[in-house]
């Protein structure tokens, strides 16, 4: 038993901690924000030359062959930064799908363009209907020729309006949520057919929501097999739960020494109100979901670096659990101890509480993980 | 003990129902509820100006001011009646800043000239007023306040910064507590003055929270000349005035029947929101927190009617109130959160004002209204003096601790 990185695993961490504390300060986050894109390509660039945006591919694709706990180091820095560039939907969630279904030919043309920082893309798996289940798909694909014809309305794509290419679920064959016959297919942004229409979410990202309307693909566009999209989709959102949960953990261990570092400072009734023991108790309570969180964490990220199955399906939903409760808790919690103050534009703590909140209801919520850990 | 309306009550009922139908129709309430616009602006629409016309002419749009003023004659069965009837109808309210926090003051501390230069403007609606508490020093420690007036012949002249100042952008006049005298007790020395903003030397800046919302400021204060005829009550003696007003304030925060509307709600979405081909509230997760909430709204709605009951029989609101605030926030805290899970992903998009103008809102309509409520909705468990401390009035007050 070993909770400790190794040593290239520590380096990734200290480079990642470096640009959060030197390249990444709130103001600096409010300004890339502000721009049109919402994020920065600099930034994007230097994502790239630090490597960070080849941790989870192979070697052999111009990877660093990193698995779920390199993965993990790089979103809880993330999430302590609040980081807005897409590394969540271009590595993680389109890149994920590529590295699991993509053949030589795919990963060739996608993957060294996502390392280099050239190409962006997303997932399109979520609909109007589909709420967190992944099988339930209703765009269809239809075949024509050699190729397919896709329509449908996918629903809050993360990193949709700066996606150069989507991945899209679509139902080649099965009933509406038969995870059997939805096919994963790869779709170019300025397809004809495909239209966004893009918006900020209320957490700092962008997304968009994504029509395709009579859009016609080839057959190179199947990524992974005819009909069997609904294991890839299933194993990268498990990825991609663990990501946001790290990225949640990250928030809410700023949030909480945030909030002990305030309470310090404040006074009120003649003494810093971190002398009440009410408040203390609070804190204490912060800390120990945080704690709980990232013990789910580790062990969320070794059950997936030892295999995916059942054990680290099961893993992650009991992460997720862990997380949806404590980050709730934790971000609530920040912001009422801060007072007011909590509640500004201006301070970083209400921008973690919203991160935190949205971070629930992705890739499922308590309730639903609740439910998938207790039947896989 | 009896909870049935008599037939007396039933036709009241169906008075109130007829006039809301008539005055805040179906349409116009849905167009209200579905807006993404959030923040307070100068003047009202149309609808809302008619409605409040409407009870101004019929002498109904002050039911708890004392009948000299504009109140209404009603027993408690009544007010109860109206309260519930106006809120499912979500009926707009007065500013309660003037009717239901300043008014009590002034018709029980003011004097007869503030009476009659305030109260009909108050009633009906022709003048804003803003609350001038909270300091950058003091919050939940309110008495801790530093602004100050030196009396300076017939005037006071104010110096000092008014923090979380809720729609100072947009009001005519601030109520406001300054420091007086440098008393030995800190609750000493505070007095309770008017102040028109239009006076030179107060500059509003806007503080933005939560979802770019604007409805709080800063308000400084600089050499503001007050008339003496401006303060309210004895000198001095402010601190008891705003303890009684800050009472009402907390009664008015328990929200029951608003979260009774938001509850509904919640189900509504629940029920149009699709999940495994049929709908979320087939989700028995989700339909018993649900209805967990719903048992403690019901809970607190009986509460709440045990302390009206009481103030019927005579007098303000106990400390008893301090549990209508907290649990009321909590509750009302708790819809919010559960219908933003309720949306799924729905609940993260957030565009520009004009975006939903142009092409129509994201999802479902009532995403950004909802979205909006529940970050505004963070404050009401810190505002109003915090659940911390309305825990420690209880405490004190209530066991004796």
């Amino acid at each position: 038993m070993d909770f400790s990185l190794s040593e290239e695993q520590t380096l990734l961490k200290d480079s990642l901690e470096r640009f959060i504390q030197n390249d990444y300060d709130f103001d600096t986050r409010r300004k890339v924000m502000a721009g049109e894109e919402g994020f920065s390509r600099e930034n994007w660039k230097q994502f790239a030359e630090l490597g960070w945006l080849a941790v989870p591919f192979a070697e052999e694709d111009g990877g660093i062959g990193g698995g779920a706990i390199e993965l993990m180091i790089v979103m809880e820095q993330l999430g302590r930064g609040l980081v807005v560039e897409p590394y969540l939907a271009t590595v993680i969630l389109a890149g994920g799908a590529l590295k699991y279904a993509g053949n030589e030919a795919q990963k060739g043309a996608y993957l060294g363009a996502i390392i280099e920082g050239s190409k962006m893309g997303a997932l399109a798996f979520a609909e109007p209907q589909s709420r967190f289940k992944l099988a339930d798909v209703a765009t269809t694909a239809t075949a024509d020729g050699d190729g397919y014809v896709l329509s449908g309305h996918k629903a809050v794509v993360l990193g949709g309006p700066s996606a150069d290419f989507f991945v899209v679920s679509a139902r080649t064959s099965g009933g509406p949520r038969d995870a059997d016959g939805i096919t994963l297919f790869l779709v170019d942004g300025d397809a004809a057919g495909l239209s966004r229409r893009d918006y900020p979410t209320v957490d700092g990202l962008r997304a968009s929501e994504v029509t395709l309307d009579g859009v016609k693909v080839g057959a190179d566009a199947v990524l992974g097999t005819v009909g069997g999209g609904h294991a890839v989709l299933e194993q990268v959102i498990d990825e991609a739960t663990l990501a946001v949960g790290a990225e949640a953990v990250g928030g809410m261990e700023v949030c909480y020494k945030d909030t002990v570092e305030y309470s310090k400072q404040r006074v009120q009734f003649g003494q810093p109100i971190g002398k009440f023991q009410v408040l203390q108790h609070r804190m204490v309570d912060m800390f120990m979901e945080y704690e709980q969180a990232k013990s789910m964490m580790y062990l969320a990220a070794m059950r997936l670096d030892e295999g995916y199955g059942a054990v680290a399906k099961k893993a992650v939903s009991g992460f997720k659990v862990q997380v949806g409760k404590s980050g709730r808790f934790v971000g609530q919690q920040a912001v009422q101890l801060h007072g007011g103050m909590g509640m500004t534009e201006e301070l970083n703590i209400g921008h973690y509480f919203k991160r935190l909140t949205m971070i629930d209801t992705t890739f499922g919520n308590v309730d639903f993980h609740l439910k998938r850990y207790g039947a896989v | 003990m009896d909870l049935a309306l008599t037939d007396a009550d039933l036709a009241f009922q169906a008075e109130v129902r007829e006039f809301i139908a008539t005055y805040w129709p179906e349409d116009v309430r849905r167009a209200r509820a579905t807006s993404s616009r959030f923040e307070e602006s100068r003047g009202h629409s149309p609808e809302v100006r008619r409605w409040i016309d409407a009870l101004n002419e019929r002498g109904w749009a002050v039911p708890n001011w004392p009948q000299q003023w504009g109140g209404t004659d009603w027993n408690p069965t009544q007010k109860y009646i109206w309260d519930k009837e106006t809120a499912k109808a979500e009926c707009p309210q007065l500013s309660a800043f003037g009717a239901r926090m300043l008014a009590p003051v002034l018709y029980t501390w003011g004097t007869e000239a503030q009476q009659n230069e305030f109260l009909p403007k108050i009633r009906e609606e022709r003048m804003i007023w803003c609350q001038g508490y909270s300091e950058p020093g003091a919050g939940s420690d309110l008495a801790g306040l530093a602004t100050r007036a030196v009396r300076e012949g017939d005037e006071y002249v104010v110096n000092g910064t008014k923090l979380w100042t809720s729609g100072a952008h947009v009001a005519d006049w601030m109520f406001c507590l300054v420091r007086t005298e440098s008393g030995a007790k800190k609750q000493e020395g505070i007095s309770f003055v008017l102040i028109d903003m239009k006076t030179p030397g107060i500059t509003v800046n806007p503080v933005y929270i939560l979802g770019g919302i604007h409805s709080v400021n800063e308000v400084e204060l600089k050499d503001v000349r007050v008339p003496v005829e401006n303060l309210v009550g004895e000198e001095n003696k402010g601190w008891t005035y705003a303890k009684g007003l800050l009472t009402h304030e907390r009664t008015g925060i328990a929200g029951v029947a608003r979260s009774e509307v938001q509850l509904a709600r919640l189900k509504r979405i629940a029920q149009e929101t699709g999940m495994d081909g049929g709908t979320l509230w087939d989700d028995p997760a989700f339909r018993t927190r649900v209805t967990e909430l719903e048992v403690d709204l019901e809970a607190l709605s009986v509460t709440e009617l045990r302390v009206l009951a009481q103030v019927a029989q005579g007098g303000a609101p106990g400390p008893e109130s301090s549990i209508l605030k907290i649990r009321g926030t909590e509750i009302g805290q708790a819809i919010a959160m559960m219908t933003i899970e309720a949306f799924g992903y729905y609940g993260m998009p957030y565009p520009e004002q004009t975006l939903i103008d142009n092409e129509g809102p994201i999802g479902n309509p009532y995403v950004m209204p909802t979205m909006k409520g529940m970050l505004y909705g963070r404050a009401s468990s810190i505002f109003g003096g915090s659940n911390e401390i309305q825990k420690n009035i209880i405490s004190k007050a209530v066991l004796g601790l």
